[in-house]
């Protein structure tokens, strides 16, 4: 039963007064799966992670867990357990009968007790820690006995809300692959809310891209990098060049779009629907630059342009570029290309940018944007 | 450093006397400030232990005559000095109680429910600590006798109660702002329901502003005089004790009694650093 439904949101509501958090969601996530709510601060993700902890109640909907409706029951009478963003420690309890707090609530038995935080504090590598107090940790250190104290009590979903943002950049790195390791581990559900579209591109199976209440797309990382539905989820996810244009020929696998300055790039059939105003994306990793002189390569979309802008970042040269279609474009060149053309591209000269029609994607102008703009 | 030839025209000359005493003031200044200032706050707790120890000619503890434990061998020796006592420990004892667990159920209730009336509740707490103390006593005097119940030691305790919630909810609310809500939801997060989560975290965590606030009731109780004045009828309460004999001459064992509150309060004081200094570096 690998797609077996953990959690189930149904139409969810939240209101505060005036304010939509959560406008009318619906999820599924699946058994064993690494999910996350990614978005920015007020998009609802943290509210939507609430109402499944049971801190919140949904103004209107249904959250089920495993099957059962769940929407009204206290967090105390939900097989779910939490992992604070400020770590929610007990300061007047040691670390030992923090992890122990869910096992006593349930009448457990001293001795299964000190067996079971023996082993949840090795799993998390803070074994000899049980008699320290959380003030005496770092940042860390809290964030694992954190996990520790949720995780001991085996719920059947694991919520976490944004457990890795008071660390540093270093530690964070190294506990994403952690968390990974300790979800495969047990294999419990995790709920991951994050606003760092890199924590959750290391870490997650699928990705929920929440704005304004509401998720714009739901699907794999690689999915979400490489075919964003909307300009908002192209833009939050990493960076990408948009073209505004006409579709003006269909053929069989690609499509030609017309963009200002009569310049035509093509880009798969299936990337477009119904309307003919479209907007083309491309990453700028996927665009090569080459002399005005050298033949681009074949099947190819091909702008010219000119270099605005040239900053060397080590791995990269990231370029400014204006093309013939009036706006700016951004191209990231490894520095290998670099070394075969044997210099910088300089800001003036004028190049040819080319990127394959199947690194082109179409994307939808977002739900809330639209409804601001037009 | 190398040793230049010393110039005897620009050379430094000894320190004037200014130049010392303004470098010694630097240096200790601060130290005599300090002693003086505790020796004025201490000076007349010094003298009411030193005049336990006296042996007045005549009623008046007023002049030291010589060093003497009677007042210490026969602490009750004064008439109708033992029932004064009682009376104000009782009074201190039940409506410190009383008030602590009303305060601390309002303080909550102020601090984490947002309800119609909020605002004003949070006024009419404040109203009685603002209110003197003679316009409470005359006014409470005036509700007793005008709904007819005569003053004994059950008036006092409605009294000290009332004034006491106050200073209670004020000092449990400034405990209670600030608390971290995430403790409690972790702690329902993990199982425990309301009233679980209320004694095993709430409870602990709130502790000691509930200590300092029960300690700061019975500190106000136990020496209040003006509105346990209107309110007492009959009844004799410590405070009152020494004032009525004021006229006809202070008992030494007055002192006695002070001298075991003070050095009582300043045990408490001390056990309670103690435990939170061991709670501390555990």
């Amino acid at each position: 039963m690998g797609s077996h439904i953990g959690v189930r949101l149904v139409d969810v509501v939240k209101r505060f007064g005036d304010v939509i958090a959560v406008d009318r969601i619906n999820l599924d996530v699946h058994d064993g799966e690494f999910f996350s709510l990614l978005g920015p601060s007020g998009c609802g993700k943290t509210t939507t992670l609430r109402m499944i902890g049971g801190f919140e109640e949904p103004t209107s909907g249904l959250i089920e867990l495993d099957g059962k409706d769940v929407t009204w029951l206290p967090p105390y009478r939900r097989n779910v357990n939490t992992v604070f963003q400020s770590y929610a420690l007990f300061p007047h309890l040691s670390i030992f009968e923090n992890v122990a707090f869910g096992l006593r609530r349930k009448k457990v038995g001293d001795a299964e007790i000190r067996r079971r935080v023996t082993e949840m504090l090795a799993l998390v590598e803070l074994a000899g820690f049980e008699r320290r107090k959380p003030t005496q940790l770092s940042g860390g250190q809290a964030q694992r006995v954190a996990l520790a104290r949720a995780l001991i009590n085996r719920p059947a979903v694991l919520l976490l809300d944004e457990p890795l943002g008071a660390l540093d950049l270093k530690l964070r790195k190294q506990m994403q692959l952690e968390l990974k390791r300790i979800q495969q581990e047990v294999g419990i559900t995790f709920i991951y809310v994050t606003h760092d579209q890199e924590e959750a591109m290391t870490m997650s199976d699928r990705i929920a891209v929440m704005n304004r209440g509401h998720y714009e797309q739901l699907a794999d990382p690689e999915t979400l990098y490489e075919r964003p539905a909307t300009r908002f989820v192209a833009g939050f996810l990493g960076i990408s060049n948009l073209l505004r244009g006409t579709i003006v020929e269909k053929a069989e696998r690609y499509a030609a779009v017309r963009l200002s300055g009569d310049a035509v790039v093509r880009l798969p059939v299936a990337a477009v629907n119904g309307t003919s105003g479209v907007e083309v994306g491309v990453r700028p990793e996927k665009i090569r630059l080459f002399g005005t002189e050298t033949p681009a390569p074949e099947g190819f979309n091909i702008l010219s342009g000119t270099i605005r802008d040239a900053s060397y970042l080590g791995v990269s040269t990231q370029y400014v570029v204006e093309t013939s279609t009036g706006g700016r474009m951004t191209v990231y060149e490894q520095n290998v290309e670099r070394t075969l053309h044997g210099s910088l591209y300089r800001p003036g000269e004028d190049v040819q940018l080319a990127w394959s029609p199947d690194h082109s994607f179409a994307v939808a102008p977002s739900v809330a944007e639209s409804a601001d703009e037009e | 450093m190398t040793a230049r030839p010393i110039d005897p025209r620009t050379a430094p000359l000894r320190p004037t006397v200014a130049q010392r005493l303004g470098r010694w003031l630097s240096r200790y200044g601060l130290f005599v400030y300090t002693g003086l200032a505790i020796a004025y706050l201490m000076m007349p707790i010094a003298i009411m232990i030193l005049f336990s120890f006296n042996k007045p000619v005549g009623k008046s503890n007023f002049t030291w005559v010589k060093f003497s434990l009677d007042a210490w061998l026969n602490p009750f020796g004064a008439l109708g000095l033992q029932d004064a006592v009682v009376a104000s420990l009782e009074v201190a004892f039940v409506s410190t109680l009383v008030a602590t667990i009303l305060g601390t159920l309002v303080g909550l209730a102020l601090t984490r429910y947002a309800f119609r009336g909020r605002s004003a509740t949070n006024l009419f707490i404040f109203l009685p600590m603002a209110t003197p103390e003679i316009v409470l006593g005359a006014s409470l005097l005036t509700m007793f006798v005008s709904i007819g119940q005569p003053r004994n030691l059950l008036t006092i305790l409605i009294a000290h109660i009332m004034f006491n919630i106050s200073y209670v909810v004020v000092t449990v609310r400034a405990r209670l702002t600030g608390f971290p809500r995430h403790l409690e939801e972790a702690a329902m997060d993990l199982g425990a329901t309301e009233w679980v989560t209320f004694w095993k975290v709430t409870f602990p965590l709130i502790f000691p502003g509930i200590m300092a606030a029960a300690l700061l009731a019975f500190s106000l109780s136990i020496d209040d005089f003006v509105i346990t004045n209107f309110t007492a009828g009959q009844t004799v309460t410590f405070p009152m004790y020494i004032y009525g004999s004021y006229r006809i001459g202070v008992p030494v064992q007055v002192n006695v009694i002070g001298t075991v509150i003070f050095l009582t309060a300043v045990g408490a004081v001390v056990v309670s650093t103690i435990l939170q200094r061991r709670d501390r570096g555990a």
